[in-house]
């Protein structure tokens, strides 16, 4: 049985090597429909939010303990994150795997960076205020959808190294560069997730 | 490789590894067809025990408690695990073949998405064995699934978590299978209906089982971790959960019943021997029915108080939804006029949905009246209306479907005396059990009643409504008998009923790749396209060349079964910690599984083009 | 097709066969036959759509028959390839009108409908009931009248009667199929229908939302009297006194007993120690337990069990004393029962003595006696 794979392994990439095969275009089209999903999952937790935002039961409310340094700190990181995946992709269309991995591995510390913010943050707001998820349905709504979406970072950041480890020692290939590919676009997804958070949650919730 | 060796005799052991580890989806569709079969079966059972106690009034057959144990889990069963993974099953087994693809853009998770069904179904039941099944209704409502005492809800949350997504995985799986995959040729409006519907049902799992997801979410950190979403004291709110869960629960309505419409457009094309009547509008209709399907969730809700402009919107709506299944019923009506029909055990079927659905379809405008509804709702008239729909379109579907493909899946016909008796035997069972619920319910007998008491003129529809279950239990026995004695029936030709589409093109069963050269379409109706103006084969489509095929893996397996053993752990960390061993040791069990299969690169393996052309002309002999 | 026809046409016939025996279901508790508004008002609703959906049907139908006596392959026949139609946009073009048309004769007067049942502007002038639903029974507070009672809810006949429901626990529905259609009994927010009955006599109503294992038990009456008789009961009601009832020995023992059980700490005997006064509809008033004021004017023992003499009344309501788990299961009484150990001899006394709290002529049990 011909058991030669050599055909995912061209000495010279093609121009996209992450749509190259079928398996890659497959793993392109499937993220994008996942994220479709995960739209519809966040967009449910946000109307969950905007139901129960004013409902604190006498407790902490989003004006009384939000602070918009950090926050603002928070998305610049994940924000900077973004643009430095798409680096590393163009990287990995000039078949420059080392230049890549840098891109990716700066993508990955900014996403740490964030995390380290969110965990103060919420470490703030139990210990400071005493409010947690389950001061009041504001509460439980408000770390629900932060939450999650911090629960998809760390996903997103354990995908990334198992990808960098994975692949340190093997270079780019037809079939390596669609895994690339698909993290980058989870990344993106997360970055726009944020960008909404940042302004229905914080902006609006200082505001009132 | 193991999928040449199954070819072979050999002993049951090979034959059990071979269906734990394949990733092959004409096997899924087997093992899809085999778990949501017995779990119709355990469904069908309950729904007989809901009769039984039903019989006659202030009836003692079973408690209380018991019965809504047996109403939530009928419920539960019937759409998340009889329902849904039948559908998925005939799914595997017919699309990728019409549209000529060698299998789905995702074998692994396929795999993956049957076994998560599986062991979620496995952990909702098990819940009978361990003090008490789910309680609350199929729908568990927020604030009587709070107050629900012991084990139930929580073993409803997570046996639905991991059966749900195990449906996502296998919904974006078709649609990316159906986006890359076609032969050369297949344009989409080429598609056979089928591959249509199974690509709009698709979507339509993409966008509403995320609802259901985060709903079981909150009330799962509701009652194990305190959180106040649905708690009215802290500020929160049950009409929410009803919101969400609607928002899944009717495009699910429409999950169930798309694929269907597809089964009975190729039914009716097929045995008329004509082509389907208004394709495009057919088409068309599936997608607007699909996006309607979203836009209508609270008519479910009309008595909960939402105002009359929210009730207005909804009832419109609604009745709106009843032009493209006009639309579709008419195009099947007109597909046969003119035609040739042959009526058989798979065309009974699907004759027989034709009133059966019109009298759902009729009802569901009138539920969607909403001042009408409120008398409607909730009642013994609504228990009726789903059943016209979800049985009569569902059920006798998926009846029609296995007769139509049997041949094709397992290579034997069913025996259409057996088939014609399961037929009429389910039918006038069918009938009999539902049509005199209209009237119960508007007589004042509201659905989930444990008992109807003496004297209030509810007996003698009761009683025939009971009879009417056994009948179906009889028709039923009749398709599992049919399917023994087929067993050892007629070989099947690769081509047994003169049909139209791609799938007919080969051998009954297919081979593991399913086609040697990818066909070249030239229309819709390819086969039939090539019976009548070429010699009757199918032009190929590639060069003939080595074929790259997926290995075959125990990692779903595996994985599926941390998550059903961290189920467990969810389910009882709140009596003790020590669950917490579970609920972390079967995650990480199940993410190892995932960095395995993560670190370990698997390219697949190809078939030598000598072998497929050794093939090839076995056939032409 | 002869098999199919015939087998459909026995099926017709059983079918009606046995609606026409069953009617339309018993008076005052089935929706077919109205006798309220909002019972009314769903009804014609329920027939024009009904209507319009038959028309649709019988269409299909003819259809359907048409093509199967028509086109169906004969014995013997041979096989042909017909003409490979594709469509024809007339056609199509006039089953997609149609059903627009109809679905517009149905849309609007739902919406109009709609607007007018939901329509709560002149509350004010009308009486106002604040109905708390509760695992397994129901509780209703008089607006402005000082006035509570469990179980039976009376109005006066031809008068607009506004209900405002409020759930103390789960999730119910309140429905009365005779005068009205249903509305959720949420624990978030008041829902506001009103009711209008033509004619007196005692309705069914039902619990229509699953609300644990009793909710096929959770029956309620509406009571509807002539206005005066709705006067009278409510002063009836306000001025009962059950410390001022003459009660034999046996009575009086048995008040003793339902004093010393703690029977009193969930369930009231007369209103004389509540405070109605202020501004209805506070869930946190509502006692734990169903308000016995008025318990022999009852037509039922726990919304459910029938009697049919005074002896029978008696003993029933001894039963569900001594074992109320076996009437109602889950119910929230069993697990103070258990923990006073009442005796089967108590049990009889304790219902002799609250058979004999009867503030008023004006009575369901009465009333359905005269039924």
């Amino acid at each position: 049985m011909a058991q030669d794979h050599s055909n995912l392994f061209p000495d010279t990439l093609p121009a996209e090597p992450d749509k190259a095969t079928l398996e890659g275009k497959n793993k392109f089209f499937g993220l994008w429909f996942f994220l479709g999903g995960e739209t519809v999952l966040f967009a449910s937790l946000f109307g969950v939010y905007l139901a129960l935002k004013n409902s604190t039961a006498g407790g902490p409310s989003s004006t009384e303990i939000f602070g918009l340094g950090l926050v603002f700190l928070m998305t610049m990181l994940l924000l900077t994150s973004s643009l430095t995946s798409v680096y590393a992709m163009y990287h990995m269309r000039n078949g420059d795997y080392k230049k890549m991995v840098l891109w990716l591995a700066i993508t990955g510390l900014l996403g740490i960076g964030f995390l380290v913010g969110e965990v103060y943050e919420f470490a703030h707001y139990i210990t400071e205020y005493g409010f947690s998820f389950q001061s009041s349905a504001f509460g439980s709504a408000f770390f629900a959808l932060v939450g999650f979406h911090g629960g998809h970072v760390v996903f997103g950041i354990c995908w990334l190294i198992t990808l960098l480890v994975r692949n340190a020692k093997r270079g780019l290939n037809l079939y390596n560069a669609p895994k690339f590919n698909t993290f980058s676009l989870y990344w993106h997804f997360i970055d726009v997730v944020w960008v909404f958070i940042f302004t229905v949650v914080y902006l609006m919730g200082k505001v009132g | 490789m193991s999928s040449i060796a199954a070819t072979n005799k050999r002993g049951f052991g090979a034959f059990l590894w071979d269906y734990l580890t394949t990733v092959d989806h004409k096997k899924i569709a087997h093992l899809y067809l085999a778990g949501g079969g017995f779990f119709f079966l355990l469904g069908g059972l309950e729904a007989l025990i809901i009769r039984i106690q039903l019989i006659r009034p202030e009836n003692d057959f079973i408690t209380a408690g018991f019965y809504n144990e047996m109403i939530t889990m009928h419920g539960t069963t019937m759409i998340f695990l009889a329902g849904m993974p039948i559908l998925v099953g005939l799914m595997n087994a017919a699309m990728p073949l019409q549209i000529g693809a060698r299998d789905v853009a995702f074998p692994f998770l396929n795999a993956l998405s049957f076994w998560l069904f599986f062991f979620g179904g496995l952990l909702l039941n098990v819940s009978f064995l361990t003090g008490g099944a789910p309680d609350s209704g199929w729908t568990s409502y927020a604030s009587l699934a709070m107050a629900s005492e012991g084990h139930g809800v929580d073993y409803y949350i997570a046996g639905l978590q991991i059966a749900g997504a195990g449906t996502l995985m296998g919904g974006i799986n078709f649609i990316a299978t159906i986006v890359t995959m076609r032969a050369p040729g297949m344009t989409y409006m080429r598609m056979p209906l089928f591959s249509w519907a199974t690509f709009i049902t698709s979507v339509l799992i993409l966008f509403a089982f995320p609802p259901l997801t985060i709903n079981l979410f909150l009330l799962m950190f509701d009652r194990m971790f305190d959180t106040a979403f649905f708690n009215v004291a802290l500020g929160g709110n049950t009409i929410i959960y009803q919101h969400l869960f609607w928002i899944f629960g009717h495009p699910e309505v429409y999950i169930l019943i798309l694929p269907l419409f597809g089964v009975f457009s190729e039914v009716f094309s097929t045995f008329s021997r004509k082509r389907l009547f208004g394709y495009t509008a057919m088409v068309f209709a599936t997608m607007l029915i699909a996006f309607l399907g979203f836009m209508v969730w609270a008519h479910h809700m009309f008595t909960v108080g939402l105002g009359p402009v929210a009730n207005s919107i909804f009832a419109v709506g609604t009745m709106a939804i009843a032009v493209p299944t006009g639309i579709k019923i008419f195009n099947w009506l007109l597909t046969m006029w003119g035609g040739q029909v042959t009526i058989n055990s798979a065309m009974l079927w699907a004759l027989g949905f034709i009133p059966t659905f019109t009298i759902g379809g009729m009802t569901g405008v009138m539920l969607g009246s909403s001042v009408a509804d409120y008398q409607y709702h909730d009642t013994y008239f609504v228990v009726a209306h789903f059943h016209y729909v979800i049985v009569g379109g569902t059920i006798f579907g998926i009846f029609a479907a296995l007769h139509y493909w049997w041949p094709k899946m397992f290579g034997r016909v069913l025996n259409e005396a057996l088939g014609k008796w399961t037929f009429w035997l389910f039918f006038i069972g069918f009938h009999l059990t539902f049509f005199i619920q209209h009237f119960l319910g508007l007589m004042g007998m509201p659905r989930r009643y444990w008992v109807f008491l003496n004297d209030q003129g509810l007996e003698a529809g009761n009683l025939i409504s009971t009879i009417g279950a056994f009948f179906m239990t009889a028709g039923t026995i009749f398709f599992l008998v049919n399917v023994i004695v087929s067993a050892r029936g007629e070989q099947a030709a690769a081509d047994p009923w003169d049909a139209r589409t791609l799938e007919w093109t080969i051998s009954s069963p297919p081979p593991y790749y399913n086609f040697e050269q990818l066909p070249l379409v030239r229309g819709l109706d390819p086969l039939w396209i090539e019976k009548t103006e070429g010699d009757g084969t199918m032009p190929p489509g590639e060069p003939l060349d080595d074929v790259h095929m997926p290995n075959g893996s125990i990692i779903p397996f595996l994985m599926s079964v941390g998550f059903f053993i961290s189920g467990f752990g969810f389910i009882y960390q709140t009596d003790s910690s020590i669950w917490y061993l579970a609920l972390y040791g079967g995650l990480a069990f199940s993410i190892s599984c995932m960095i395995v299969r993560s670190l370990k690169d698997d390219y697949g393996y190809y078939i030598p083009k000598e072998e497929l052309e050794k093939a090839l002309k076995g056939e032409a002999k | 097709m002869k098999g199919w026809m015939g087998k459909l046409r026995t099926f017709i016939i059983l079918g009606s066969l046995a609606f026409i025996l069953s009617g339309c279901g018993r008076d005052n508790l089935t929706a077919l036959v109205p006798k309220g508004y909002g019972a009314q008002v769903s009804m014609d609703l329920i027939i024009l759509t009904t209507v319009v959906m038959t028309f649709v049907f019988i269409v299909v139908m003819i259809i359907f028959i048409l093509v199967l006596l028509k086109f169906r392959k004969k014995k013997g026949d041979k096989v042909i390839n017909p003409e490979q139609t594709e469509g024809n946009k007339l056609l199509e073009t006039v089953w997609t009108i149609i059903p627009i048309i109809l679905v517009v004769i149905m849309a609007v007067p739902t919406v109009y409908a709609t607007f007018h049942l939901a329509d709560d502007s002149d509350k004010d002038d009308h009486i106002n009931i604040h109905v708390f639903g509760n695992q397994y029974w129901w509780h209703y507070e008089y607006e402005g009248e000082d006035v509570s009672a469990s179980q039976d809810m009376y109005i006066p006949k031809g008068e607009k009667v506004y209900i405002h429901l409020l759930t103390k626990d789960v999730l119910h529905s309140f429905w009365v199929p005779s005068l009205s259609g249903k509305l959720d009994v949420n624990p978030e927010n008041v829902n506001t229908m009103y009711m209008e009955a033509d004619e007196t006599g005692v309705y069914f109503g039902k619990c229509a939302e699953l609300c644990g294992p009793s909710h096929s038990l959770m029956d309620f009456k509406v009571v509807v009297v002539e206005p005066e008789e709705y006067e009278q009961w409510l002063d009836d009601m306000r001025d009962f006194d059950a410390d001022e009832v003459e009660l034999d020995a046996v009575a009086q023992e048995g008040k003793e007993l339902f004093e010393a059980n703690n029977c009193l700490s969930c369930h009231a005997t007369d209103l004389q120690d509540s405070n109605f006064s202020q501004e209805g509809g506070e869930a946190d008033r509502v006692p734990i337990g169903p308000d016995l004021t008025n318990m022999a004017d009852r037509s039922r023992i726990a919304g459910v069990v029938p009697f049919d003499n005074e002896d029978e009344q008696k003993e029933e309501l001894a039963k569900w004393i001594k074992d109320p788990e076996s009437i109602k299961p889950g119910n929230k009484m069993t697990d103070a029962v258990e923990a006073q150990g009442i005796t089967d001899e108590e049990a009889e006394k304790i219902a002799e003595y609250l058979l004999q709290l009867n503030p008023s002529e004006v009575s369901a049990k009465e009333m359905e006696v005269k039924n």
